[in-house]
């Protein structure tokens, strides 16, 4: 018989102050056995402080064929960055 | 665009050191040979803690206890990160399973070596994990971006093992002459097997071409398995062993040690399941999850029944 468990996200927090960042997948019956799973799977030497599971399909990923039409239009806006503007010599904490 | 176009822009990316991701796209025979290679080594890792797992109850003091316990713990963990990693190219984890347990699938030989004394515990340590480092280094820097990721998780955990044999070997070569004997007779049936984890000679081996092209090897078998051999001899000299191989000697001219020929015939009959514990190992792979079907089957109809109850309270 074909194993159903479904398959999560893991997102740890690796210490205070820090985002949650992807690190894997497992599978689990529900959230409760993922949180636990992730904590024996990917934090067996205290790599986290916090785990965020989430069901693998609930995530929403941009398209890679889409990739140019997405970020394209932020690579033309150097204005968008402070080295665009001219300041006198000698002028500091700006 | 057209096939021709999307494999050159692939492997420009390839060539430029930039990661493939498992939405991008990507030639049939890259994501064959990953999903080849990423299952067999995950099912390395679930096979491997059978050897291992044999001498837990048996360890002979609570440390060594704790060290073996948290290894093979570790092992479990590699084929979780792998597995995972193959599932992010388009199979599924009872696909893999099935592969395994029918025995349809490979995975390394050197699991069907047995692990006869405590100095055997040891020399995995030493030898088979020392050999699995220097296969997986390289592939933290694979292109294809999930196995390399989880290859880095591995390796990090991976020099915890190599040194907690090394530490089994050390305090037996200080021990009494029939500890140092145990040591050695390990290290004398250990030596050949670790050194054909590196695969077939490169000349043997047709696809090594394809796997270094597209920066899934960065290295050939015959490549790693020197490097291997010339850390190794220091190591041995440290524990008071030699290697069993006549011909092992140091090449003024070249730098490296040479050393004798592997039999081949021998690595080909493990491979084709001759091996002294092949069926061995598949039954244990077959029983344990034969009889964890009920929890799998208990967990799934649990949350099922906790899903319907928060239903039944929020309506
Ligand atoms: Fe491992
Ligand atoms: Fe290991």
């Amino acid at each position: 018989m074909k194993n159903n468990w479904p398959l999560w996200e893991v997102f740890i927090r690796s210490r205070q102050g820090l985002n949650h960042k992807h690190v894997g997948s497992l599978h689990a019956a529900d959230a409760d056995m993922a949180i636990e799973n992730a904590r024996d799977v990917y934090t067996r030497r205290s790599e986290g402080v916090s785990i965020w599971v989430v069901p693998s399909e609930q995530i929403t990923a941009s398209n890679p064929d889409q990739k140019d039409e997405l970020f394209d239009p932020a690579e033309d806006k150097v204005y968008r960055h402070p080295t665009f503007y001219d300041l006198p010599d000698g002028i500091t904490h700006m | 665009m057209d096939i021709k176009s999307l494999q050159d822009r692939f492997q420009e990316k390839v060539d430029a050191e930039i990661k493939i991701e498992p939405r991008d796209w990507m030639p049939d025979d890259y994501r064959k040979t990953l999903i080849r290679q990423i299952s067999q080594h995950a099912h390395s890792e679930i096979v491997g803690m059978l050897p291992e797992g044999n001498w837990i109850t048996r360890a002979p003091s609570l440390r060594r206890k704790l060290g073996l316990l948290a290894k093979v713990q570790d092992e479990a963990g590699h084929g979780l990160y792998l597995y995972s990693a193959c599932e992010t190219l388009g199979v599924e984890r009872d696909d893999l399973f099935q592969q395994l347990n029918s025995g349809k699938a490979k995975y390394s030989s050197i699991f069907n070596y047995p692990t006869v004394t405590w100095a055997d515990i040891g020399t995995v340590g030493w030898l088979v994990d020392g050999a699995a480092i220097m296969n997986q280094v390289p592939l933290c820097r694979c292109s294809y971006g999930p196995y390399a990721r989880a290859m880095v998780r591995v390796c990090k955990e991976e020099s915890f093992h190599q040194r907690q044999g090394f530490e089994i070997l050390l305090t037996l070569s200080k021990g009494t002459e029939d500890q140092k004997a145990m040591l050695q007779d390990a290290v004398n049936r250990w030596w050949w097997p670790a050194l054909m984890m590196f695969g077939p000679n490169d000349a043997d081996s047709p696809h090594t071409a394809r796997s270094m092209n597209w920066k899934i090897k960065r290295f050939t078998n015959d490549e790693l398995r020197q490097k291997f051999v010339d850390v190794c001899v220091a190591q041995a000299e440290i524990l008071n062993v030699t290697l069993p191989d006549p011909d092992l000697k140091f090449n003024e001219e070249t730098g490296h040690y040479d050393f004798g020929a592997i039999d081949w015939d021998e690595f080909w009959a493990v491979v084709k399941g001759n091996g002294p514990c092949n069926k061995q190992r598949l039954v244990a792979r077959n029983k344990a999850h034969d009889e964890g079907a009920w929890v799998r089957e208990a967990a799934i109809a649990f949350a099922e029944k906790k899903k319907q109850r928060e239903m039944a309270v929020a309506s």
